[in-house]
């Protein structure tokens, strides 16, 4: 895994809000992780834990209070001149969670859809224009007609499929998915993840699923990062992760999901997850640290130990 | 088991500028004492109208009761006054709605948005009340209740938040519960919190509960028994595990495959094609025809009767009829399948 190439590379990122005033509010608390190219990097944890601050300061929607995010090794923070910024904006692109409010009801699906192509400059006509804006619409799934209505128009799976073509209308590298499915019915759910699925085949898509649905989460990712607090404490392949869950955190955030399995249920025990089980002595650095290849829990040098015991069972 | 609760027949219509929507056409289950019935299906289905329909809290202006009955306690609740209503609304019958950061009034203290039923209902005097409230606000698990219950909602985070419902709820020792998504606002560990808190008060003061979701894994932890809504109408009812392990509408085994399993990597979702019918204009025959892969000429003609499966278990698909041809059920659902005749 580790000759593949770093897309994304975020290190010790920092999102504080409210600085210095009494109210400050760490969202975001020196996290590390790398994306990889072509892969799904699942993000999940309980609402505050700061997984959608993630997204949005990953994208520039919020400037980091500290700490870098590179790009293809270059920073996306700091001063930029407007063209670097229009390179930077053409590669990531973002896919929202309410289908709903995401979409301007004033304008119609093309123009939703067109508007990167236009502040882009990726068109040479108007007719060219709108072919892209059909191939579009036909690729996620609706049809030509579809561009001159309005969103109120649309049901909610088919809005989300709005969504999803204009962020693929400027031709993204790295698509950061904020909770695309959570306000969708279940068999509408299912339509939507298939098609991201297929996307991501077809055009060598990088995504970074952010979501509390732990299911769907395992299914679409590849890697899974469990966030706490503005903290990752577990990051690991999908699979190892459910299998081999270490932290306590992510022992009691597995345990407590309702499977659609009545048998299962009735005998499923719930974990609790106490932060003070972890005793840190003063000046203990705690940190994350691989247990196994490309499983890292955030602990301190005894809890490796105890994991790696653990891990070996 | 005694019924409680029958709904029969039950047709509800709404009146907007586009025409009649038929929202719920032609509804009939009943809920036996101190079972959990889940009403699953995704929105526009009518589960949502249906309880609101039992607590008389549709729209005046635009919603029609067009026919049947709602039998509690031998009375029509169709027939019932508002004025009659409010005396069995909050007290035998109390409703838990989903979002708990709107349903509290955030100008009254908590403890008064507790009172307030006991004092209305039950006579109760205002120390008599207080009283009752620190005790439900034990019950729910709020830790320090003296200090709480002079607490403004906006004081309170989700979960706690939803308990406070919960005990609101639960204050006048309703016969029936009708809990509306009580869990989706919340997160995953605190949703298994509140369901435990659910199924515990539930064995202590022996209340018939009414769940609407659309999550399955939540169906699975507290239903008793289940009932898939689809177009306005029920189209399968069963226990939990006749649901579960042997579904029969083409509809149950679509939720069923959508849904990602724990412990199979598949390579690509089951999606039900399509998307829900329009109650406008609500199709001849099953209305799930069109989305339906199993779907017979007879599916567009005729709308389906309830077949019946075993006592407890019916389903509304042609695909029952002595005279249909045998298919073959997804494969998700037949593993299932396999799983429920091993028990036996």
């Amino acid at each position: 895994m580790e000759n593949r190439e770093k897309l994304l590379e975020i290190k010790n990122l920092k999102q504080y809000f409210n600085m210095g005033q009494p109210n400050e509010v760490r969202a975001i608390d020196g996290i590390s992780f790398d994306i990889f190219k072509g892969e799904t990097l699942g993000l999940v944890g309980e609402s505050g834990c700061g997984k959608s601050t993630t997204g949005r300061t990953i994208i520039r929607l919020y400037e980091a209070t500290d700490g870098e995010v590179l790009y293809k090794g270059e920073n996306v923070h700091g001063k930029k001149n407007k063209k670097d910024l229009k390179k930077f904006n053409r590669s990531m692109q973002m896919i929202f969670q309410d289908p709903y409010a995401s979409l301007n009801p004033r304008m119609k699906v093309s123009d939703v859809i067109a508007e990167g192509i236009d502040i882009h400059g990726l068109a040479k006509s108007n007719k060219d224009r709108m072919e892209m804006v059909y191939e579009l619409l036909e690729t996620v799934g609706l049809n030509r007609e579809h561009a001159n209505r309005y969103p109120h128009e649309f049901s909610g799976g088919q809005r989300q499929r709005i969504g999803i073509a204009r962020a693929l209308a400027v031709q993204p590298e790295f698509i950061i998915a904020d909770e695309p499915i959570s306000a969708l019915d279940v068999s509408i759910q299912a339509q939507v993840v298939n098609l991201m699925k297929k996307l991501q085949r077809e055009k060598g898509l990088t995504y970074l699923f952010i979501a509390h649905d732990l299911s769907m989460v395992k299914y679409i990712s590849d890697r899974i990062g469990v966030m706490y607090f503005g903290k990752l404490v577990e990051l690991a392949p999908a699979e190892d992760l459910y299998n081999n869950p270490l932290h306590p955190y992510t022992q009691s955030l597995l345990s407590a999901i309702p499977l659609p399995d009545p048998e299962s249920e009735r005998t499923r025990r719930r974990k609790t997850y106490d932060p003070n089980v972890h005793q840190y002595a003063d000046g203990e650095e705690v940190k994350m640290r691989e247990v196994s290849p490309g499983h890292y829990v955030y602990c301190s040098e005894k809890e490796l130990k105890q994991y790696q015991q653990q891990y070996v069972k | 088991m005694e019924n409680i609760l029958e709904v029969k027949d039950l047709n509800i219509s709404f009146h907007t500028f586009a025409g009649e929507v038929k929202a719920i056409r032609g509804v009939n289950f009943e809920l036996k004492k101190g079972e959990t019935l889940a009403i699953v299906g995704e929105s526009g289905s009518g589960k949502s109208v249906t309880t609101k329909a039992i607590m008389k809290l549709l729209p005046p202006g635009n919603s029609e009761i067009k026919q049947g009955e709602i039998l509690f306690d031998g009375k029509d609740l169709t027939k019932l006054t508002d004025r009659q209503m409010q005396k069995i609304r909050g007290k035998d019958i109390s409703m838990i709605f989903q979002d708990p950061m709107t349903s509290l009034n955030p100008t009254m203290t908590v403890g008064k948005q507790i009172m307030e039923p006991l004092i209305k209902h039950q006579d109760m005097s205002k120390s008599a009340a207080r009283e009752r409230a620190l005790q439900l606000l034990k019950l729910v698990g709020i830790p320090k209740p003296e200090l709480r219950i002079k607490q403004y909602p906006h004081q309170f985070s989700g979960g706690m938040r939803q308990r406070v419902v919960i005990a609101i709820a639960l204050a006048c020792n309703p016969k029936v519960l009708i809990a509306d998504e009580p869990t989706t606002a919340l997160d995953v560990t605190i949703q298994a919190q509140i369901l435990e808190l659910m199924k515990d008060l539930q064995n202590k003061i022996d209340t018939s509960i009414i769940f609407i979701t659309h999550d399955l894994g939540v169906v699975a932890n507290v239903a008793d028994r289940v009932a898939v809504m689809y177009g306005g109408k029920i189209v399968e009812i069963g226990t939990v595990d006749e649901v579960f392990y042997n579904p029969q509408h083409p509809y149950t085994w679509g939720l069923i495959s959508s849904m990602p399993s724990l412990d199979a990597k598949e390579e690509e979702l089951y999606a039900i094609p399509g998307t829900p019918p329009n109650l406008l204009n609500p199709p001849k025959g099953d209305a799930f025809a069109p989305r339906n892969e199993y779907a017979m000429q007879i599916d567009l003609e005729e709308q389906p009767p309830m077949f019946k499966v075993s006592d407890t278990h019916y389903a509304a698909t042609w695909l029952l009829h002595p005279d249909a041809p045998k298919v073959e059920p997804p494969a998700a659902v037949k593993s299932r399948m396999r799983k429920f005749m091993g028990a036996k």
